[in-house]
């Protein structure tokens, strides 16, 4: 579905006010993978390591400056148009919906700019109005939808021409719990039942844990990580953190199979591998414990210590 | 072609389904366009006032200058008008929406808007013209009628064109907005008197540069029967469809090099 | 005092945080002198005077328009209105400076910004083409001190329209009718001196006029002695009409804001 080899893209800065210097940085750096129809995988890397470079090269928005790209067999930047009508793309907050129409209204313009033949366009909108219980606002103008209605919209206007693949970026940024699990199990579906590829950019280890199965890692514009997600946390991403409040301020505790990263007054940061709950036993028989939380090693971390461990 | 303008006519239909719901506040808004847009014709009254004729052109030779050049440009405002918000779109990432869908990127600028409140400033371009026909004496024939319905819409292809090529600098400089504004608005104030006042390096650059004199002044030669003063060859007074057509492509071309140069560059 | 000196830094920075703005801004400013010189221009060829202004006085006139129109922003302003209408004007009035007072300050720091950058390029091009009066060091004085007091005179106008938007749902319709009886009868089109007798009474008993028509009648000499002092005179007198106008305006909208919650 997507052939990546050697894409690389840099970009032109210029800097100072007056007398501007041209500095030339490499947003991606030779970069190659393959995706299979069908798969599902997350990409992720911190803000500014090349993700979305990387997904505008793909969706053909951007022009690589050197390497081999071709998605669903065309090359992006050369046939943008021709690969518009079989990709489907959600760029997070950015409002894709026609801001003052009433919701369907948008699905209908986007019928029309996408040629969608009606039956299957009425079919196909049936179907989201169903999954995503669209109907309680198909008919409220896109300006006074919640964001998590917004997002329903906007997942909907990036499928009704029944794309084979999907880039979404960041699909759950700021949905509740409830909103964020209903839009998962959609996109599970979705990639289950029709097969539909996704690639899916996101900081939120929740989506990544629930819905892929591969992961690819970008960073300073080099792929670091390409591969299962147990696999990455198992190599990189093992310790987790509990945090205790103690009674009083103490100094930093012993305790078998952790490590005390930080204190702060009464507050204390420490590391472990295994059962959290064999350490919040063996930590209540020497303190008295007021309050307790158990932290998950965050995408990001994982990230930088991949990276600082040399790859 | 047939088949984008069909696309067009429903995006289209959509919004002015939406504005038509608020009809007061449509009515309202419509109505102070007229309104607000009279003054600005007052303003040539006014300098009437003073002056018989200008560059031997009367008060009713010239509001039929402002009145043809109003319209057109009335209908460009209501077609592309709403492309500068093209300076929003690059700064917060939108325009690459429209890079993921299957249509040109112009085509959907163009037809992502229609403030039918512009359309008080076409009203407020048609009383000036009744007022132009109140005083002026043309020998209407077929070749003039013709030139009439032909030089309104070259005049709107003019003014859509400039404004297109001139949005373009947001490509590369999004606080370039104001700098179209000389070519757009400067130009339609400029076509509303005949070019004959301007000096003479100020009339190349608008006669054949930026195509402003073929939007009223040389068709208005014609169907006024006027000798040029300029002695400028007659044929001019007929290419204004031609210089329509040759500014449309030039746009289209200016467009797509400042995409092309947005996709390489990257946003 | 220290505050406004603040305030008026940020109005100031704003501004010259956007050069390529400004430069595309003067550009315009200049491509519109050239052409509502030679429109004007194009009278003269009829007549030696026109309402006491000969050519000379007409492209001067046009040419200190176009330098001062951003200057006195008379082309619309409406953030006030925009905080209005999201409701962030609740927190400005929780803060300890009046609105007015802010926006004084702010835009009084904005207007050198503009007369330095919007204004002196365009003038200093319209210098080269046509030949221009200048004025004597002390109109120089007088012509600064009543530019000084048109952007006051500016901003009080801005605000009333801006404080309207506490009544109404859209107040663009209010802003654009504003900005064009502003540019109309303040000179901006055509100079007052242009318009018959009657139109040219009007627009003198409007605040307007002291926005653009009375700083170039200074610089131009048209006031000397004591005219000139009665000159700038009306000007403070409107600026102070028009701010207290605002007060009273600010007042009963935050009245309407705290009783039934904006």
């Amino acid at each position: 579905m997507i052939e990546v080899d050697g894409l690389t893209k840099e970009f032109v800065v210029r800097e100072g006010r007056f007398r501007r210097r041209r500095r030339v940085v490499e947003a991606v750096r030779g970069i190659s993978f393959r995706v299979e129809r069908g798969e599902l995988l997350g990409y992720l890397g911190p803000n500014g390591a090349g993700k979305s470079t990387t997904v505008k090269m793909l969706t053909g928005i951007l022009v690589p400056t050197a390497g081999y790209v071709r998605v669903a067999g065309l090359e992006p930047s050369r046939q943008r148009i021709q690969l518009a009508r079989r990709i489907g793309a959600m760029f997070g907050q950015r409002v894709q919906l026609w801001w003052d129409l009433p919701l369907v209204e948008s699905f209908e313009l986007l019928r029309h700019i996408y040629r969608v033949p009606a039956d299957r366009y009425r079919a196909s909108l049936a179907r989201f109005r169903e999954v995503l219980d669209l109907d309680p606002f198909l008919q409220t103008p896109v300006r006074q939808l919640s964001l998590g209605q917004r997002i329903r919209g906007e997942l909907t206007a990036a499928m009704l021409h029944e794309p084979e693949l999907l880039f979404l970026d960041e699909p759950t940024i700021g949905l509740d719990v409830v909103a964020r699990q209903r839009v998962r199990e959609f996109l599970a579906e979705l990639n289950r039942e029709r097969g539909v590829t996704v690639l899916l950019t996101t900081h939120d280890l929740g989506d990544i844990e629930r819905l892929c199965s591969r992961l690819l890692v970008i960073d300073h514009g080099v792929l670091i990580w390409d591969g299962g997600l147990a696999d990455l946390k198992a190599r990189y991403g093992g310790e987790r953190t509990l945090i205790v409040d103690l009674e009083e301020p103490a100094p930093p505790l012993l305790v078998e199979g952790a490590r005390v990263e930080r204190v702060e007054g009464p507050r204390q940061w420490l590391r472990f591998r295994g059962s959290a709950a064999e350490l919040i036993a063996r930590v209540a028989a020497q303190e008295r414990l007021i309050d307790l939380q158990v932290a998950e090693p965050d995408i990001e971390e994982i990230v930088r210590r991949i990276y600082s461990s040399g790859r | 072609m047939v088949d984008g303008l069909r696309v067009y006519g429903r995006l289209i239909a959509a919004q002015v389904r939406s504005q038509l719901q608020y009809r007061a506040s449509f009515a309202l808004d419509a109505a102070g366009t007229f309104l607000i847009s009279f003054l600005d014709f007052l303003a040539v009254l006014v300098l009437f006032h003073n002056v018989p004729r200008l560059a031997g052109w009367s008060v009713h030779e010239v509001a039929f200058l402002y009145a043809t050049s109003s319209v057109a440009f009335a209908l460009a405002d209501l077609i592309v008008g709403h492309l500068e918000s093209l300076s929003q779109r690059l700064r917060t990432g939108t325009f690459d929406i429209l890079l993921v869908r299957p249509r040109g990127t112009l085509f959907q600028m163009i037809a992502s808007e229609l403030a039918l409140r512009r359309l008080g400033r076409f009203a407020q371009g048609c009383v000036v013209f009744g007022y132009a026909l109140t005083g002026t004496h043309i020998d209407w024939d077929v070749g003039r009628a013709l030139m009439l319905v032909v030089m309104v819409p070259a005049g709107f292809v003019i003014f859509a064109s400039v404004w297109v090529a001139g949005m373009c600098v947001m490509f590369w400089t999004t606080e370039g907005g104001e700098f179209t504004n000389a070519f757009t608005y400067g130009g339609q104030f400029l076509t509303q008197y005949p070019i004959d006042v301007y000096s003479a390096w100020l009339r190349r650059f608008l006669a054949y540069l930026v195509p402003m004199a073929f939007v009223s002044y040389f068709p208005a030669l014609y169907i006024l029967g006027k000798d040029d003063p300029l002695g400028l060859p007659r044929l001019l007074q007929f290419s204004s469809p031609l210089v329509a057509v040759a500014a449309a492509c030039a746009a289209g071309l200016v467009w797509r090099a400042a995409v092309r140069r947005y996709r390489s560059a990257g946003g | 005092m220290r505050l406004d000196w603040e305030i008026a830094k940020r109005g100031w920075r704003r501004y010259a945080a956007y050069p390529a703005a400004t430069w595309a801004g003067v550009f315009t400013n200049t491509v519109f002198g050239f052409v509502q010189a030679y429109i004007l221009l194009a009278v003269y060829r009829h007549r030696t005077d026109v309402g006491g202004y000969d050519a000379g006085d007409t492209v001067t006139y046009v040419w200190l328009a176009q330098a001062l129109i951003m200057t006195v922003y008379i082309f619309g302003w409406e953030e006030l209105a925009l905080r209005i209408r999201d409701g962030s004007i609740a927190t400005d009035l929780s803060r300890p400076v009046n609105p007015q007072r802010y926006w004084l300050a702010f835009d009084l720091g904005r207007a050198p910004y503009h007369f330095v950058f919007r204004g002196i390029p365009p003038f200093v091009v319209g210098a080269f083409v046509f030949d221009l009066h200048y004025p004597s060091p002390g109109l120089a004085v007088a012509f600064a001190v009543s530019v000084g007091l048109a952007v006051v005179v500016s901003l009080g106008f801005r605000f009333l329209y801006n404080v309207a938007a506490f009544w109404l749902i859209d107040h663009r319709g209010v802003l654009r009718l504003s900005v064009t009886v502003s540019l109309f009868f303040s000179g901006m089109i055509l100079p007052i001196a242009f318009f018959p007798g009657w139109l040219a009474a009007v627009a003198h008993a409007l605040p307007f006029a002291s926005i653009l028509q009375v700083p170039v009648d200074i610089y131009l000499g048209k006031h000397t002695g004591a005219d000139l002092a009665g000159a700038l005179a009306v000007q403070a007198g409107w600026a102070l009409t028009l701010l207290a106008l605002g007060q009273l305006a600010l007042a009963r909208g935050t009245r309407k804001v705290v009783i039934q919650g904006g």
